[in-house]
């Protein structure tokens, strides 16, 4: 066995324990590091794969951001989470039947499944040989040129999740004070101060 | 030698586990939401799989859209549940049923 064969085995098995440590940790911090193990893992079967841009992308993106969402969101929320887990042995005996009911399913279709014959002749867009270009600026020459509007189109989709997140979580409190610029900005020395003449001994 | 095949079963695996995650966590909203997070990586494992074993880039292009719908899901769905818990002081699932339409 290979370097390249123990390497996937170590990630598939990672990435595999890592998802069922997800689902059935008591502590949901847990649970968000066991998914953070699980997107590393998942990065190395894509390093493995050739697809060291997506990996990257994977860790930057997952590791760095959605998983440390979660893990904010996890851990600012003041939820008694015991108290949610209470009954998570009643629903083991469905989820189990429906988990090995899809399985057999995808069994079912691997088993008869295979490759059309002209699959390499349909390819949309044939990787260029390792030794003319390297994983990404083949990516990058593929993205901005013939998924130039389908690449803007995930902008706008980041943009709109951003300012939705935003208008969802944004709130205002009344009984706070906030600072106010306009009034200080228009404040006027004339109005706001005046000379009063004290006589001494009388006070105001 | 691994061939595609294997890759597909670890998809497989990663894809059924985040199934038995949402059907076991029926009361914890961000477990749910981490099983979808599972299932959406099965789904780029085999578009990268089959991108490397077919030489077609194509597969890999798509992932990373499905990388960005994955992330805007997460912040969205993390939104609506501060929100939520906000509102209702928990985030137990059977608790939305209150805004039924």
């Amino acid at each position: 066995m290979g370097f390249a064969d123990f390497a996937f085995y170590l990630f598939a098995i990672t990435v595999v324990t890592a998802g069922l440590f997800v689902v059935v940790s008591r502590n949901p911090v847990h649970s968000v590091l066991w998914l953070i193990l699980a997107f590393l893992s998942s990065a190395g079967l894509f390093v493995l794969l050739g697809a060291e841009f997506v990996a990257m992308l994977m860790i930057i993106v997952y590791v760095g951001a959605v998983a440390v969402l979660f893990l904010f969101v996890v851990m600012m929320l003041d939820v008694n989470f015991a108290e949610l887990r209470g009954e998570l042995a009643k629903f083991v005996p469905l989820a189990g039947l429906i988990g090995v009911i899809l399985l057999m399913e995808l069994a079912l279709v691997f088993g008869t499944w295979t490759g059309a014959e002209n699959a390499t002749a349909l390819r949309d867009a044939v990787a260029p040989a390792l030794e003319e270009t390297h994983n990404t600026a083949a990516l990058g020459q593929l993205i901005y040129t013939k998924y130039i509007y389908l690449f803007q189109a995930a902008g706008l989709i980041l943009l709109v999740a951003m300012i939705g997140a935003i208008v969802l979580t944004l709130r205002h409190r009344p009984d706070i004070k906030r600072q106010n610029v306009l009034s200080q900005i228009y404040r006027d020395p004339a109005e706001q101060m005046e000379l009063k003449d004290v006589k001494p001994g009388q006070g105001l | 030698m691994i061939g595609l095949e294997h890759y597909l079963t670890v998809a497989a695996a990663l894809f059924v586990i985040g199934i038995f995650g949402i059907f076991v966590n029926r009361k914890n909203v961000i477990i749910i939401l981490m099983s979808i997070e599972l299932m959406l990586l099965a789904v780029n494992i085999n578009f990268v799989a089959f991108s490397s074993y077919l030489g077609d880039l194509a597969g890999q292009v798509f992932t990373l859209f499905v990388l960005t719908v994955a992330a805007a899901e997460a912040a969205i769905g993390l939104a609506i549940l501060v929100c939520f818990f906000r509102t209702r002081g928990s985030i137990a699932v059977e608790d939305v049923n209150v805004m039924k339409g």
